[in-house]
């Protein structure tokens, strides 16, 4: 067990692959010797070398395109979008070509690629550089979305994603990438798909998300503190596959929804959980289901006003305890 | 940086007998599937849109006579003659085309994406300028096997105006990368004249010198002259000495899809350019080869029995049923996004 940082983290689990598999390799913007402009690939470069730890000139569709061909042809390409919001940038790749090919091929073509990125707000960078784009990912059939949500789920994610035969999206937090958490030594993969129960609750279910788990879980001890509100926290960890069961079993137990989201509003990943609990799980509801989202907004820069975009602890609680007062 | 002064190698030449004929036998069931997919198109037997490449079949046969059966090939959605070049069977891209359930993808797909990894087709891309990124990765991937093979990228004119077209060069000369790309020069980008679009008289061969690459312009329609560039660029690729752009001027029978009878283009100029027409020019090569009337007359009637079965196999073959609908969307086979 080592204590590592979300941005380490990431580093790590391509790593432990990399000397694994020989067919690993790590394409992307500023990847190689400068460790990534987030530093999320710190140390490869001087670990793996330049044949396998490259770096490309700023062509987002040529690193997405070559990353796509080589994994066609019997690589496991990891590349690096520097910044999220640079996927529409390189869009045609990724839905048409990347997520398609495999159908249109009726299985002849595979695509075991990883894309990772510095995804969501938190760092005053403005609407072009701190949108969170999982849900876009999602929407399109034939691509898998990760969202890990501290140091050990990446490492586990990572691993998994690499060795996975489909294309699969990492999406790492740039609002998590100093935060620190114990990663546990030697192999550790973990499903894709499968959601975990952070905290036990009856009263009431947090689906979150990436950055949004940790502020659902500080919302859930203020609950629980404050108002003797027992709120229950399910980390999806990947969008998908998704965790339906999980989902729907946490409701099962607690009647009541809520799900803690930093995208814009309309068609976040959640309208899809509340789709599915309003057609699988609606007998189990006590509450109107509630979604915390960003407003429909781009992001703002300036600190006062991106902070009031995303979901805060306190606004967590305060829409709990209304709802759950409202519905007793 | 490329090295723009670089020798033809040695065994650049025109094609032997043996290799002239696959090449004209090529051309010819290119040719004659594409004309008979057309008619099915008005019988209605064929669905959707097709591309026609009919009158640009010597790139297509050319370069796949120069290559490895290993090596790799990524063409456009005009991409029958890429297909069949390759030696793909005639009998599940017409299914394809049919939407039948032999058909080459299953049904899935259709004529703007056959494919057939087992014959290094790696994919006929719909989206103008996505291969070439794409092809770049796969000649990369095997500058990295150390595999020696060679990356093939065909696209029209008209890809050359897109951004992934100039990032996919630049990467390729930085990498060194064992990749030809193929730029088919027919004329009109879908129903434009290239010309009135474009910064310069030679959309791809203009270009060259701006990623450090030779300046090729080759006459698409003969196939001895498409062969030899191909050798060439195909040596120097699996040599290790980095990619080449060729320009292949050349000139589609008809128009940009089945819904366009290119109206739009002049008399005289269709009139010349059919007078180019690439079979019967290469047919009058190989007589002067020692090729004889017999032998070439013998490669047609086979081919028409050949486009004969296979499209009745095709016909007579079951569409597809909803079963497989949600298969092959992922690894498993399936298409669960959730549990």
């Amino acid at each position: 067990m080592a204590e590592l940082t979300y941005r380490a983290a990431l580093a790590e689990g391509i790593a432990r692959e990399m000397d694994r598999d020989p067919s690993v390799v790590l394409l992307g913007e500023d990847v190689g010797a400068a460790g990534g402009v987030f530093k999320l690939t710190e140390g490869l470069f001087d670990r793996f070398g330049p044949r396998r730890v490259v770096d490309t000139p700023i062509s987002e569709q040529a690193i997405v395109g070559a990353a796509m061909g080589a994994a066609m042809t019997g690589l496991r390409p990891v590349a690096e979008l520097m910044f999220s919001d640079f996927f529409a940038v390189t869009w045609d790749m990724v839905i048409n070509q990347i997520a398609k090919s495999r159908y249109m091929t009726d299985g002849q073509v595979r695509v075991p690629l990883v894309l990772h990125t510095a995804n969501g707000p938190g760092l005053r960078f403005g609407a072009q550089h701190s949108q969170s784009v999982e849900s876009w990912l999602m929407a399109i059939p034939g691509l898998k979305v990760v969202a890990p949500s501290n140091p050990a789920d990446m490492v586990g994610l990572m691993v998994a994603a690499i060795r996975d035969d489909d294309p699969v999206i990492v999406c790492a937090s740039k609002g998590l990438l100093p935060t620190k958490g114990d990663v546990p030594d030697g192999e550790h993969a973990l499903p894709l798909g499968q959601a975990a129960v952070l905290r036990e609750g009856t009263d009431c279910t947090l689906v979150a998300l990436a950055a949004m788990v940790p502020r659902a879980v500080d919302a859930a001890e203020r609950l629980q503190a404050d108002h003797g509100i027992s709120a229950e926290v399910l980390d999806l960890r990947t969008l998908i596959p998704l965790d339906a069961r999980a989902v729907l079993a946490s409701v099962a137990k607690t009647a009541r929804l809520f799900t803690v989201e930093e995208n814009p509003r309309v068609l976040g990943w959640g309208a899809e959980i509340v789709s599915l609990v309003a057609d699988e799980g609606f007998w189990s509801l006590d509450a109107p289901i509630v979604r915390i989202t960003a407003p429909h907004i781009p992001i703002p820069s300036a600190a006062a006003l991106e902070d009031a975009t995303i979901p805060s602890v306190d606004r967590i609680v305060d829409t709990v305890r209304t709802t759950l007062e409202a519905s007793r | 940086m490329a090295d723009k002064t670089a020798a033809p190698t040695p065994d650049a030449a025109l094609p032997d007998l043996e290799t002239g004929l696959r090449i004209y036998r090529t051309m010819v069931e290119c040719r004659q599937f594409e004309v008979r997919a057309q008619e099915l198109f008005f019988e209605g037997l064929v669905r959707g849109t097709t591309h026609l490449g009919v009158g640009q079949e010597a790139v297509a046969a050319g370069f796949a006579a120069a290559i490895n059966d290993d090596d790799y090939t990524f063409c456009t959605y005009r991409g029958h003659n890429h297909t069949l070049a390759r030696g793909v069977p005639m009998a599940p891209i017409f299914a394809e085309l049919f939407g039948r359930s032999t058909g080459l993808l299953g049904g899935k797909g259709g004529s703007m994406h056959l494919t057939s990894v087992e014959h290094g087709v790696m994919g006929s891309y719909a989206i103008v300028g996505a291969h070439l990124p794409i092809a770049l990765g796969a000649a990369w991937s095997a500058q990295y096997r150390e595999s020696g093979q060679v990356a093939l990228c065909f696209f029209g004119d008209g890809t050359t105006n897109i951004g992934a077209f100039h990032e996919a060069l630049n990467l390729a000369v930085v990498w060194k990368a064992p990749v030809v790309f193929v730029c088919e020069n027919n004329q009109y980008m879908e129903y434009t004249p290239i010309g009135a679009v474009t910064a310069v008289a030679r959309p791809a061969a203009d270009r060259a010198p701006a990623y450090g690459l030779e300046s090729i312009v080759v006459d698409g329609n003969d196939a001895d002259a498409v062969y030899e560039t191909a050798m060439r660029a195909v040596a120097r690729a699996r040599a290790g000495e980095g990619p080449s752009l060729i320009e292949a001027l050349t000139y589609r029978h008809g128009g940009h899809s089945r819904a366009d009878p290119g109206k739009y283009r002049p008399d005289d100029e269709v009139k010349a350019w059919l007078a180019k027409d690439p079979i019967p020019r290469f047919r009058t090569a190989l007589l002067g080869r020692g090729a004889t009337d017999a032998q070439l007359d013998a490669i047609v009637e086979e081919t028409r029995a050949k486009v004969a079965a296979a499209e009745e196999e095709a016909r007579n073959a079951p569409e597809p049923t909803p079963e497989v609908l949600e298969t092959q969307v992922f690894a498993d086979g399936g298409a669960a996004w959730r549990n």
